[in-house]
């Protein structure tokens, strides 16, 4: 079946809603895997799509599967809760994400598919003297690094979120940084979108498919076991979040990762209320309000390793105690759904985006807790390393090799749990 | 949250432990002589099992001892505890409930130890 190319605009939208909505075609095939391609991903998020996106755009590859255990953007592509910014502390990582928040800011051109990018701001909250001084550290890293970051006074800050509680409380809040090019963007868009303009130039998005074994001969990749089958490749990429670990164990690979549930959770809509993105990473809260009226509230992870998508019951209470404190006019409101998200943890709390001992095998793994934010960035510099087998300069940093050299990039200080 | 058996004080809740990671890993010998690429397999890496997997649990806000522990962490199940000197219980001695490396058990994530 050929892909046809699909266009979205007024015109088109207005045609569509002539006969009900009924014509649009499907926006990507649902071929069976072939036998052979040049490059399979493993794993159908956004990181994977992009992948396959930008190997097919910028590196002229057209023979390329992206298999998928369940269903596109359904891991935690559509777990997260969609926060965007690049204020990082270290040059290797303010880099990166920024590389990402430039392709943000162009992303539903390029695509002609609305990815919803809001550059509504991220501000990270200051709740004593330590947090002061490493907040202003990292905003003069940022401006250094051409980055935009502001301190806001506490004055500031109750301007723009009025209801905010900054001073009857254990932790009271003194200040924070800001970045006004920060936002959020809507999860399942990015996903769709990459897969939509990576099928219309040929890429073979297979689902329902799980990879069951990477398959190697003499430190060479030969291709991938799935339940449809084994599929010959001359490379293979990994992309799977938390479970990437345990495919790397098929092909002997031990990587330093540790899964565990990282949850979040939504609120009844209401009537736009905040119209910002407030963090804190002391008492551990962070909150958006969705374009639905839905406030976005993400918790932490687990102490223990799991693979339940689901979290103990105390994270949550510990983040809601946190919310109720810092806004006390949401004390009354109802949860809608709670959820959890398998990530994994690198020992740095920073990403691996690298080749490995086998020819022709490649992974993009370790987001741990912020993944979201780097999609578009992570997923173009991880096409330029396996189309020219070596990394880009953006992601050299970011290789396995650094658990052996000790070069190790940690964020753990700077990023903390609030990714 | 889990309620875990600490070998000397029996069933508590979870917000009275820690976790310490992965159980029995060894330290190396001939430290001196061992390549970075050993060292780096010490420091950093831990197994990061789907299913049954050994782990630490220290009793932080009760009698402060470690132990070990067999979870699995596709359920969350804790099947069993046991002292820290206590051999090590085979892994066929638990059933497994992931097929394949990635496959979920089949009442799905983390609903077994609930609905039991």
């Amino acid at each position: 079946m050929q892909s046809v190319k699909r266009k979205y605009s007024i015109f088109s939208m207005a045609k569509n809603a002539f006969n009900g909505h009924k014509d649009w075609p499907k926006m990507w095939r649902s071929p069976e895997p072939r036998e052979f391609y040049d490059a399979i991903i493993i794993g159908g998020g956004g990181h994977g799509l992009g992948t396959a996106y930008y190997l097919a755009k910028e590196h002229g590859l057209k023979n390329i599967a992206v298999i998928e255990k369940g269903w596109l953007g359904g891991g935690n592509t559509g777990r997260n809760t969609t926060i965007i910014r690049s204020n990082y502390l270290w040059d290797d990582s303010a880099h990166l994400y920024e590389h990402s928040l430039k392709l943000w800011e162009n992303l539903s051109s390029d695509l002609n598919y609305n990815v919803m990018f809001s550059q509504r701001g991220v501000m990270n909250l200051a709740h004593n003297e330590h947090d002061i001084k490493e907040i202003k550290r990292r905003i003069s890293a940022n401006n250094l690094n051409g980055i935009d970051s502001l301190w806001l006074s506490k004055e500031e800050i109750q301007k723009k979120v009025p209801i905010m509680n900054t001073d009857n409380l254990r932790y009271p809040v003194l200040g924070a940084s800001y970045q006004p090019r920060g936002g959020t963007a809507r999860h399942d868009a990015i996903a769709w979108g990459f897969a939509m303009r990576a099928d219309e130039m040929g890429v073979d998005i297979i689902q329902n498919c799980e990879a069951l074994q990477i398959k190697t001969k003499n430190g060479k990749i030969e291709g991938v076991e799935t339940s449809k089958g084994f599929i010959r490749a001359n490379k293979v990429g990994v992309v799977a979040s938390g479970h990437s670990s345990v495919l790397a164990e098929t092909a002997g690979i031990r990587l330093p990762l540790q899964s565990k549930p990282l949850q979040a959770l939504v609120s009844e809509p209401i009537k736009p209320i905040i119209d910002t993105v407030v963090m804190s990473s002391a008492v551990h809260a962070y909150v958006s309000q969705s374009d639905k009226g839905e406030l976005v509230i993400g918790a932490g992870t687990d102490s223990y390793n799991s693979f339940t998508q689901r979290g103990g019951f105390d994270i949550i209470e510990e983040t809601i105690r946190a919310m109720v404190e810092l806004y006390p006019v949401f004390g009354k409101m109802k949860m809608l759904r709670q959820w959890g998200g398998i990530v994994d943890i690198c020992p740095d709390a920073s990403p691996i985006i690298s080749k490995s001992d086998i020819e022709g095998l490649f992974f993009n793994c370790g987001w741990g807790t912020g993944g979201f934010k780097a999609t578009p960035g992570s997923a173009n510099v991880f096409a330029h390393t396996i189309a020219k087998n070596e990394p880009h300069q953006i992601n050299a940093a970011f290789s396995l090799e650094r658990f052996v050299s000790g070069k190790l990039v940690d964020e753990h200080g700077a990023a903390a749990v609030a990714h | 949250m889990l309620i875990i058996e600490c070998p000397y004080c029996g069933l508590r809740d979870q917000s009275e432990f820690s976790n310490g990671g992965e159980a029995h890993v060894k330290r190396p010998d001939g430290s001196s002589e061992i390549s970075d690429r050993e060292w780096s397999e010490y420091v950093f890496i831990r197994s990061n099992t789907k299913g049954i997997f050994y782990e630490r649990w220290v009793h932080s806000h009760g009698c402060r001892k470690w132990f070990n522990c067999v979870r699995d962490t596709s359920t969350d199940e804790i099947l069993k505890t046991y002292k820290i000197y206590d051999t090590r219980p085979k892994l066929k001695d638990f059933k497994n409930l992931v097929d394949t490396p990635s496959g979920e058990p089949e009442l799905g994530s983390g609903n077994f130890t609930v609905k039991k």
